[in-house]
């Protein structure tokens, strides 16, 4: 069975998940990015729209107009790592419960999901069809002033995942915890590729 | 044919050619990508690759870009010295730039340095980046084109050695790039690895060895046993797709080389994402074309 998590979502919901754990959100969607972290906490900006208990999205989505309203044609995760300057006081002001887009992120925004019981997850990069795809319709749109990619896409999402949980409420950090391991295997493996390449004689 | 003629004709093939690629990754990436996801046995990776696979067929089916980071359009030519339409290849080019993106629909991705400012059409200043090599006697002209999107340019990365770091200077530098910006540039990655006396010149090598089809070898027996040893050694560590570890690491390594100085050795690393969107087309002189990287395609 796929967990699902729906909005509005609670602090329960998310404290028992684990890194690594997959999940599918049902429910409010809203894409967020370098701008709109930009006016809320650097400019000081409110919000056009009432982030408590919902979910956000880094992503910047191609949309086609349809008759009155819009359409999702594309839309695919970018890389959350540009927004860690942003996501921990981002998570307390707004009450966001789960971040997604692509990648880890850092230690900021490890505290801020501790502190405000939030989690980040990654969607597979590069699976913008399979996304949109899950988007049963926009219902609105803020700060279109923005532009296309930059735009808030208010979305109504069903089965929209599946999500990776990358950094918990208990200060875990999916990521961080792989490229230690990775970095621990480098130097053995390194080191035995050295000496079969010593081609300076 | 008459020459406008003709260049319509290259117009057609580069528009509809460009427009294709981003919504169909090539037989090799094709294939591997289907090796790589039955080798898998990590469940959390099996997951992203079956998103991918997913994500790919449907992509098919609607007819639509299959990552929304439609890149930067490149072409890395072999044109023969008597190709025909040398002189209006940079307009045919800039042209069927033009119209892929609005037939298929591309993101827009040129913004011009110091104006910052998005054209809106994927040209800009030498953009599509347009490299020249010249194939004597040859009417012919083969256009190897690749979508350079965001995520898979950021890794890219050189640095000038000196000899004394050797080739083992070379490896550290590629296993440090993978380990750190390798990680979060959507693998299974490509991994090309240039070697020259110059930045530069190790910088495009690097490029071209992204061009070569998946398990081809390296000419040179040497060149081809370092391939082997950096490729298993990545694949041990183990990032599995989108970083999250698993079985494998990464798509395939290619070494390209040129003769360096004698006091330096250079080394550049650029890596293609899974989504690995090349294309190889051979057009000839009467306009007449055949598709190398996608069998059996007509445009
Ligand atoms: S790295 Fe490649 S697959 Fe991933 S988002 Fe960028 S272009 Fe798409």
């Amino acid at each position: 069975m796929n967990k699902i998590l729906k909005t509005p979502i609670q602090s329960e919901d998310v404290e028992n998940l684990k890194i690594g754990d997959i999940v599918f959100l049902d429910g409010y969607l809203v894409t967020c990015r370098d701008m709109a972290h930009r006016r809320l906490i650097d400019m000081g900006m409110e919000l056009p729209v009432e982030l408590e208990g919902l979910a956000i999205l880094h992503a910047g989505p191609i949309v086609a107009k349809d008759g009155d309203g819009w359409k999702i044609v594309s839309i695919g995760p970018t890389t959350s790592m540009r927004m860690e300057v942003h996501e921990k006081e981002f998570i307390r002001q707004t009450g966001v419960k789960l971040v997604v887009g692509k990648g880890g992120m850092g230690p900021e925004t490890v505290a801020g999901c501790a502190a405000h019981k939030a989690v980040h997850a990654v969607f597979p990069g590069g699976c913008a069809v399979l996304a949109a795809s899950r988007v049963e319709k926009i219902e609105r749109v803020e700060w279109l002033d923005l532009g296309m990619p930059e735009a808030l896409w208010v979305t109504k999402v069903k089965n929209f995942g599946p999500l990776i949980i990358s950094i918990d409420t208990h200060g875990n950090n999916l990521f961080d915890r792989n490229k230690a391991i990775y970095n621990e295997r480098k130097g053995p493996i390194v080191e035995k590729i050295c000496e079969q390449v010593k081609f300076i004689k | 044919m008459q020459r406008d003629d003709m260049v319509t004709a290259m117009t057609d093939i580069m528009a509809n050619f460009t427009n294709y690629l981003g919504k169909h990754l090539p037989d090799d990436i094709m294939a591997k990508l289907g090796q790589l996801r039955s080798a898998e046995e990590k469940p959390l990776a099996k997951v992203v690759y079956d998103s991918m696979f997913e994500n790919l067929a449907q992509a098919d089916a609607l007819d639509r870009p299959c990552c929304q980071d439609t890149g930067v359009i490149q072409f890395f030519i072999k044109a023969g010295a008597d190709f025909p339409l040398l002189s209006d290849v940079r307009e045919i080019l800039d042209e069927a730039v033009r119209r892929a993106t609005r037939a298929a629909p591309l993101r827009h991705n040129a913004v011009e340095i110091f104006e910052e400012k998005n054209t809106g059409n994927n040209t800009g200043e030498r953009i599509p980046w347009i490299d020249w090599e010249i194939v004597p006697n040859d009417s012919g002209i083969h256009l190897d084109v690749y979508m350079a999107g965001g995520g898979c340019s950021l890794p890219g990365q050189g640095k000038t050695l000196m000899p004394a770091a050797g080739y083992e200077g070379v490896v550290q530098f590629v296993f440090d790039v993978m380990t750190s910006y390798g990680v979060n540039a959507c693998p299974p990655l490509l991994v090309g690895i240039g070697i020259g006396g110059s930045i530069e010149v190790a910088a495009n090598l690097s490029k071209k060895a992204l061009f070569r089809p998946i398990g081809s070898r390296h000419p040179d027996p040497r060149g081809a046993e370092m391939e082997r040893l950096i490729e298993d050694g990545l694949n041990e560590i183990g990032i599995g797709p989108q970083g999250v570890s698993g079985t494998d690491s990464v798509m395939g390594v290619h070494i390209e080389k040129a003769a360096r100085h004698p006091s330096t050795i250079s080394v550049a690393v650029s890596v293609g994402c899974w989504a690995h969107r090349r294309g190889a087309i051979r057009i000839n002189a009467d306009m007449s074309y055949e598709i190398l990287s996608h069998k059996g395609v007509t445009l």
